[in-house]
């Protein structure tokens, strides 16, 4: 037999092996008996010497051909049967998605902190400083620095816990207003959140400590529209960007004019409902200009500043916003009232 | 203060809607608390007239009665009353008809006998005796017993009862605010209505006839304490006949609340809701000595209030008394022993001004408050105690109830002279952001009785409140309107920069809610008991607390000086509820009394506790240890703990950042979790805010990759039991030198073979020297220096 004949034979026999390879491990040993180093179509052309110098390029040509033409099959083989493997593996690896997932247990804010962090997000953003004072305080940063006199109802023990005659726990965070003004210089732009207290027993609407957030703004000229302005976009980032404020006139020993800020009713948008006890309002916080008095006790020329303030209760907000009905779920702590906080 | 819609209709006609009146007044500044109707429970209740009547075939005291009630042929209705009589008006319920009380009357049959209604007394439509007067008390409400001919001629048969019965009224409940006594009176809630609807009212001058002779031959009266009485105003009334007031009194004080009693007591009562100003009457015949004085009582002096009680009197309280005796405790209530009686011949009227703070300290110093003292704590108008006496007098000789003496005695301490403030309109349109024309503020100053002098306005008596610029802007606000007012931003320059520690408390929350722990919120109170379940020494300075006063409880009376127990709580209460397990903390505050200060200092504390899902000391020490990475401490170190009462002696630690103490850690002592009624194993930490934000690191520091590999080396010892993880960590550290790169301790052995009382300890550390790859020589080398140490300070041996 001639070298061509044994050519064409390997071509053949190879291309037949190739396609008979089920798996990539069968294709292997193919591979290496016709293409190895120690294969078949080597050991033919280890024998090409013998060869006259006229068949030698001819042969060494087809050789060439059938080794490519090998080396192509093989290589196409064994994509084609990686890819069949893959797909058996994916095939095999099916999931049933519809399994529980395994669910990460990070922990919980207590709302009233995230009820907190919310409205300072807000306020901070608008260029307001987030500042604390002391819970135990003295009578003159509680009242009589608030405009609020020996005879005021509010300083009554009914209300009001007394330490001494004149230091209180405080009963609003305003107190933490008289110390930052008196402790810079204005423009002023702060929210104090804090607990305060007042003498009432543990009830379903009442606690002798909730939480407050005051805020106060000091600057030349600041107006009862500017007040209006930022608790608009305060009420908005809270309760929805639908939402419509309403201010009533109302009295603060603190500020003059006061006013008490209700906010569209977010459950039925103003329809009324059993939230807002079919007013479509809901009374959210209490405001003004700050009043002259205090202003004057802190140092600042009212004829030079102005100002407001405001203060709102976070238990309350929290309550509506996540139609919490009793105030004392805050303080039991109780994991499966918390966990349900997640974020 | 209540307000009836019926009276105020009299006083300031309008077509009042009453939803549309409550919330005009709320825009207007005048808060509504509640609205209802006066006879909302009572509905389908007619005039109706005995036709016949005749005695029940099957029954010896009921009656069968025909009535017309107004409705064609009169309807059967069968009564067991015995005061009724043939052509009597009476109140009847109709069949489906509703009655105080939730009662609802249907038609049925008595004793076999059909019966279409019920005929009612005055107590099943809520009234007394005082309401009705005349009324028989144990039978049906005969309406021509009570009411006068006119007024009947105004509720025909089969007309509503309510009309006729004063129940066909609106009453508003205002929540009046502390600074607007002037509107604790039906004057004053009649202007703000007015000037709400832009009309102007002007209450009538009172004219009073008098005639009876001259005050001062009858009464003398001295004002002892002119600053807590600054004005004291008398009449004196002779020939009085004690009878009930008319139905259109009685009506309206009973809307407002009011019982009526007779007319003179009436009397006072109308003028006080009418003109604000609390009134008194005393029957003249029990004052000693023809006079009254305005004193302090002494101390130890009595006197039987009109209530019936005995109080003792001391010498910060003012009475009003007669030459001997006193006869009524002033502003607060009279007393019995000059008590309006139905065989009271002559009073005499007060109507005066007390000091608000004496009148506040008195009645709670006495326990009582009343609806005067109530009104004279606000501080009321000292101008209008005139007008209302002249009111009370004019009303005695309206109602014929007696014949009022010539002569006002007024004792008047008070400065007249009305406040002005200047009127800046365009400092006022500045300040609230407005434009509003200087026409409209005048017109709504004239409203309010505001008067102009020049550039000044002259503010009314009535209005205490308003003092000074921005009182005025309230009141141009107010009826510009709060919602007419702009929504704008102030344009000035905001600087936002955030306190460091309040982004530092934020960050402990995000790395403790990164763990899986939840946060808690306790309330700041602790009392001895609290103390007294962790163990807390009774000389420790933890029992020195800030003292509440006025407590609501023995276990609430102090600010707690220490947070274990309030976390404590928190677990026993999820132990308890089930909860099977729980990872918690709270930055709270502890509030320690400080010599010298006034206020005590105020420490933040992270308190935390973990109970259940495997919980153990390692997990709280571990939680420390993230926080202390998450802050970017340095240097942590724990010390064994054996004398904290209140954890396991053999299993606590204080933590130190270098020298500084940071808290402690531990498991809670069995017998604490015991006294918290919960049976598992908890593990707490606190931990002191401040030093934690003192040994806080700074910003991250970048450190480039490493480019050279680190050797890693694994150690097994045998040491002790008393030997600490800690000493051979020094050792291996001071051992492996500064090339070191980290320790990690990866298990603990004990066994028969090693012997009682002895461990093995083993860890891997890896060292890296970041200029060169390290040899097998640079970690034998550190080996043998690492066995040296241990060998010479621990005893430790390598492990065969």
């Amino acid at each position: 037999m001639g070298m061509r004949e044994d050519l064409e034979r390997i071509r053949s026999e190879a291309l037949e092996a190739i396609a008979a390879a089920a798996t990539e491990q069968e294709l292997e040993p193919v591979r290496i008996h016709y293409s190895g180093k120690k294969g078949a179509l080597t050991a033919i052309l280890k024998t090409m010497g013998k060869l006259s110098a006229e068949e030698r390029p001819v042969m060494g040509q087809l050789a060439n051909e059938v080794r490519a033409q090998i080396e192509t099959a093989l290589s196409e083989r064994f994509e084609v049967l990686r890819e069949e493997a893959l797909n058996a593996k994916l095939k095999a690896e099916a999931l049933d998605v519809t399994m529980p997932g395994r669910v990460p247990h990070p922990g919980t804010i207590h709302p009233l902190t995230s009820t907190i962090a919310d409205v300072r997000k807000v306020f901070e953003s608008m260029g307001f400083q987030t500042v604390e004072g002391p819970e135990v305080e003295e009578t003159y940063y509680n009242f009589d620095a608030l405009n609020t006199n020996e005879d005021h109802p509010a300083r009554d023990p009914q209300d009001t816990f007394y330490i001494t005659d004149d230091v209180v726990l405080r009963t609003q965070t305003s107190s933490v207003q008289i110390r930052q003004m008196q402790g810079k210089k204005p423009p002023i732009r702060v929210i104090a959140p804090g607990r305060v207290y007042r003498n009432d027993d543990l009830d379903a609407t009442h606690s002798p400590l909730f939480h407050q957030i005051e805020g106060l703004m000091i600057d030349k000229g600041v107006r009862m529209s500017d007040l209006k302005g930022y608790l608009e976009v305060f009420a908005q980032s809270i309760f929805g960007a639908e939402t419509r404020v309403r201010f009533r006139p109302h009295h603060f020993p603190f500020t003059e004019p006061s006013a008490e800020m209700d906010v569209s009713c977010f459950a039925c948008g103003g329809e009324g409902c059993r939230l807002c006890k079919g007013e479509g309002w809901i009374e959210i916080l209490g405001c003004g200009m700050v009043h002259p008095n205090v202003l004057r006790a802190c140092g600042i020329d009212p004829e030079e500043y102005s100002g407001f303030a405001f203060g709102m209760g976070v238990e309350r907000i929290a309550m509506l916003r996540y139609k919490i009905n009793e105030i004392r779920n805050f303080y039991d702590n109780d994991l499966r009232f918390l966990s349900q906080f997640n974020g | 203060m209540k307000l009836s819609m019926n009276w105020l209709k009299g006083l300031v006609p309008y077509d009042y809607e009453p939803k549309k009146y409550i919330a005009d007044m709320t825009m207007s500044g005048s808060k509504v608390e509640t609205l209802e109707y006066f006879g909302e429970e009572i509905r389908n209740v007619v005039v109706g007239r005995v036709v016949s009547m005749e005695h029940h075939p099957d029954s010896d005291h009921l009656w069968v009665c025909q009535i017309d009630v107004g409705a064609g042929e009169a309807i059967q209705i069968i009564t067991g009353a015995q005061n009724v009589k043939v052509d009597d008006l009476v109140p009847v319920a109709l069949h489906d008809s509703d009655l105080p009380g939730g009662v609802h009357i249907k038609k049925g049959k008595l004793r076999g006998l059909p019966s279409n209604g019920m005929l009612c007394s005055f107590n099943e439509l809520a009234m007394t005796e005082h309401d009705v007067p005349g009324a028989y008390a144990d039978g049906i409400l005969i309406l021509n017993d009570v009411f006068s001919a006119e007024e009947l001629a105004e509720a025909p048969v089969g007309t509503d009862v309510r009309k006729l019965l004063g129940f066909d009224d609106w009453i508003v409940d205002f929540e009046i605010t502390p600074n607007r006594p002037d509107c604790l009176s039906m004057i004053g809630l009649a202007r703000e209505s007015a000037v709400t609807y832009g009309q102007k009212y002007v209450p009538d001058t009172p004219v009073v006839k008098g005639g009876a002779g001259d005050i001062g031959q009858w009464l003398r009266v001295r004002v002892e304490e002119p600053k807590l009485c600054p004005r004291y105003t008398a009449r004196v009334v002779k020939n009085v006949k004690i009878e009930p007031s008319p139905k259109w009194m009685r009506d309206r004080l009973r809307a407002c609340g009011v019982r009526p009693i007779n007319n003179i007591v009436d009397i006072t009562n109308y003028v006080m809701l009418e003109y604000g100003q609390p009134m008194h009457s005393f029957d003249y015949a029990c004052l000693d000595g023809a006079e009254i004085v305005v004193r302090c009582a002494k101390d130890g002096e009595i006197m039987n209030t009109l209530d019936d009680q005995e109080r003792a009197l001391d010498a910060e309280m003012l009475v009003i008394a007669d030459a001997k005796k006193p006869v009524g405790v002033a502003g607060v209530m009279g007393g019995a022993n000059s008590e309006i009686t139905d065989g009271t011949k002559m009073i005499v009227f007060e109507s005066a001004n007390f000091n608000g703070t004496s009148i506040r300290l008195t009645s709670r110093r006495l326990g009582m408050r009343t609806e005067s003292s109530g009104r004279y704590e606000k501080g009321l108008d000292p101008m209008n105690t005139l007008p209302a006496l002249e009111r009370a007098c004019e009303l005695v000789e309206l109602l014929g109830a007696g014949e009022v003496c010539d002569g006002i005695i007024d004792i008047d301490n008070t400065d007249h002279a009305p406040k002005t403030i200047k009127f800046e309109p365009e400092r006022i349109n500045a300040f609230l952001g407005v434009d509003v024309a200087k026409e409209d503020m005048l017109h709504w100053f004239d409203l309010l009785g505001f008067q102009m002098d020049g550039e000044n306005i002259v503010i009314p008596s009535w209005r205490m409140d308003v003092e000074q610029f921005a009182d005025i802007a309230e009141e141009v606000a107010r009826f510009y309107g709060y919602d007419n007012v702009p929504t704008t931003l102030f344009p000035g320059e905001a600087r936002y920069i955030p306190m460091p520690t309040i982004a530092f408390d934020d960050r402990i929350r995000e790395l403790f809610t990164a763990m899986g722990y939840s946060e808690a919120q306790t309330m700041s109170f602790s009392g001895a008991k609290s103390l007294d379940r962790i163990f807390i020494p009774e000389d420790s300075e933890l029992r020195k607390a800030v003292v509440i006063t006025n407590p609501l409880s023995e276990d609430m009376n102090t600010l707690r000086t220490i947070m274990l127990p309030s976390i404590l709580e928190v677990a026993a209460r999820n132990y308890n509820v089930k909860n099977p397990a729980m990872r918690m903390y709270e930055l709270g505050s502890v509030y320690v009394p400080v010599d010298g200060e006034k206020l005590p200092r105020e420490r933040k504390i992270l308190s935390g506790a973990i109970y259940g899902d495997g919980a153990d000391f390692f997990e709280m020490k571990g939680a420390v240890d993230a926080l202390a990475a998450g802050l970017r401490m340095k240097n942590i170190s724990y010390r064994a703990q054996k004398n904290n009462p209140s954890y396991h002696p053999g299993r606590c630690a204080e933590i130190y950042c270098g020298d500084t103490y940071l808290g402690v850690i531990g498991q809670v002592h069995p017998k604490v979790v015991e006294n918290f009624n919960a049976a598992t194993e908890i593990y707490a930490m606190e931990l002191e805010v401040e030093a934690l934000f003192a040994n806080r690191g700074g910003i991250v520091e970048y450190e480039p990759l490493a480019k050279f590999p680190a050797i890693t080396r694994d150690i097994a010892v045998v040491c002790n039991e008393d030997v600490t993880a800690a000493e051979i960590e020094s050792c291996i550290r001071e051992g492996a030198g500064k090339l070191l790169e980290s320790v990690r301790l990866f298990d603990v052995y004990r066994g028969a073979q090693l012997g009682e009382g002895r461990k093995s300890m083993a860890y891997s550390f890896s060292m890296r020297d970041r200029t060169r790859s390290l040899t097998d020589e640079d970690a034998d080398g550190a080996m043998k220096r690492i066995l040296k140490l241990l060998a010479q300070r621990t005893g430790a041996e390598l492990r065969a």
